[in-house]
């Protein structure tokens, strides 16, 4: 199993490790509740060492990158992120990636750890058949190492180690700088509904920024979270995750990524998903709520009227909500906010109804955050 | 840390006690051990009151935040109580699994049954082995 730079630390915090898509990843390090809370209330730490970084550099960078993905790059300013998916030929998410750009001919593709190797092949395959000679990929996901410092606290918590004023780092964009002496990419972003950063450092030094943020936020309720938590996190803020709620076979207009599909401009994918948006989708992702007792687990069936008509992609037990939450694919007619459902659970049939997402919305007023960015 | 397992009850290779009540019946549930490797339990399936069941059916289920687990019956018979406060409070059976974190109480069809579980030194032994 690969191990991430953190892994002795993870282990040293008596971490329950699990294999998560080849990586021995820490779940939980003292229990996913806490954690949760800890995240909502303070500050979380998080490991995100296997997610792939793919850099695109070159005068045909932006070229590359607009014939596959959905969304259109173009006013795209340097700083900033965008997010997006790949799509191939049928209009299928190949992944939902985060793309940064560092300069006019440089950009950053962070992929989902499991998704990576395939995000690479697609996308040499494109250089190729494009004739994008000017554009460079590289892998980048071995030499550089990624944490994720969120919560309320986690500006107050990274400002001191930082090298710039944070303040003025706006949701979706990104600054080179150093932490804790050590040369960063530092974005305000994450994946957990609250305020927070990614940082992007050298694999090699990503300890030394762990460890000055473990004990820089101990006094502020900085506790480190695993794979557990970072889930019924990102849940509960409506957030998807691709395996779950996004595969080959499911369009972004299925998913609530509609808007990151521009079809003014050429991509692969492009006429298919066309022809969805002028049809229209026949089944789409809702959120829903267990109105009895229960927790719907991902692969649960839901029933209406008897019969059945979907299954549960994601569900848990959402901490901050104190109660169960899910995502499924339901046919359109039933995604109607309050539509009662019934999902079964073991033997019985558990009742449910259709809810917005996201399930929890942070009241944060002075930055309009959400996950439609 | 797990707490001590009591000496007043027996264990099941599958970590679940039972401790008989001397009125023909036994208190059934999970062991301090298994809740701490469940980590928060957040929901509890309780057994229907009169359900019959044999030793080491499953009969009720335990679920953490990312786990669902079964427990088994650790003694055959009816199930004559259930803990109802768990259905509000699951956390009991974290906090508390050998006295509010009780299950169930299951009237046995057959008492000897106890006999084949493990006496509390026993049981230590089995967890010191599967921590290896």
């Amino acid at each position: 199993m690969k191990k991430t730079p953190l892994y002795d630390r993870h282990v040293a915090l008596g971490a329950k490790m699990i294999d998560f898509g080849g990586w021995d990843m820490p779940v939980q390090y003292t229990g996913v509740v806490e954690e949760h809370h800890a995240t909502r209330t303070g500050a979380g730490l998080f490991d995100i060492c296997h997610m792939g970084e793919i850099e695109i550099r070159g005068t045909q960078a932006l070229d590359l990158l607009q014939g596959v993905l959905s969304r259109n790059l173009e006013g795209q300013k340097t700083g900033q992120m965008k997010l997006s998916v790949l799509t191939n030929e049928q209009g299928g998410i190949i992944d939902d990636v985060t793309v940064y750009k560092l300069a006019e001919d440089r950009y950053w593709v962070v992929t989902n750890s499991a998704t990576k190797d395939k995000d690479l092949r697609w996308l040499q395959r494109r250089k190729q058949e494009g004739g994008f000679a000017g554009a460079d990929i590289a892998d980048r996901t071995e030499e550089l190492g990624k944490i994720d410092l969120q919560g309320p606290r986690a500006q107050q918590i990274l400002q001191p180690l930082a090298g710039e004023d944070l303040a003025p780092l706006r949701y979706y964009h990104a600054m080179r700088t150093t932490v804790a002496g050590v040369s960063a990419l530092v974005s305000r972003s994450g994946y957990t509904g609250e305020d927070g950063f990614e940082i992007y450092a050298d694999s090699q030094q990503i300890g030394s920024i762990w460890d000055r943020l473990m004990a820089a936020g101990a006094g502020s309720g900085l506790k480190p979270v695993g794979l557990g938590a970072r889930d019924t996190l990102r849940l509960e803020a409506g957030m998807m995750l691709y395996g779950h709620e996004m595969c080959e076979t499911v369009s972004p207009y299925e998913v609530v990524y509609g808007w990151l599909v521009d079809l003014e401009k050429a991509f692969i994918g492009r006429d298919v998903l066309d022809r969805q948006k002028k049809r229209g989708v026949s089944r789409k992702l809702v959120g829903f709520e267990m109105a009895e007792r229960g927790i719907a687990r991902a692969g649960y069936k839901i029933f209406k009227y008897g019969r059945e008509i979907g299954e549960v992609t994601s569900g848990t037990y959402a901490p901050t909500l104190n109660r169960a939450v899910g995502f499924a694919f339901l046919p359109v007619a039933c995604m109607e906010p309050q539509t009662e459902l019934e999902i079964r659970i073991r033997e019985r049939l558990v009742k449910a109804r259709v809810v917005t997402i996201p399930f929890y919305k942070r009241c944060d007023k002075h930055i309009f955050y959400n996950v439609f960015i | 840390m797990s707490k001590t397992n009591p000496v007043d009850r027996k264990y099941s290779r599958e970590h679940e006690w039972a401790r008989d009540e001397g009125d023909g019946t036994a208190a059934v549930g999970i062991t301090d051990y298994a809740q701490e490797m469940l980590t928060d339990i957040v929901f509890v399936e309780l057994p229907a009151v009169g359900k019959i069941v044999k030793q080491m059916d499953p009969f009720a289920v335990v679920e953490s935040v990312k786990s669902v687990s079964d427990v088994y019956a650790p003694v055959g018979g009816e199930v004559i109580q259930v803990n109802a406060g768990l259905e509000t409070r699951p956390e009991l059976v974290n906090q508390d699994a050998f006295g509010e974190g009780w299950i169930a109480r299951i009237r046995m069809h057959q008492p000897e049954e106890l006999k084949g579980l493990m006496d509390a030194a026993a049981y230590e032994a089995m967890i010191r082995e599967e921590k290896k």
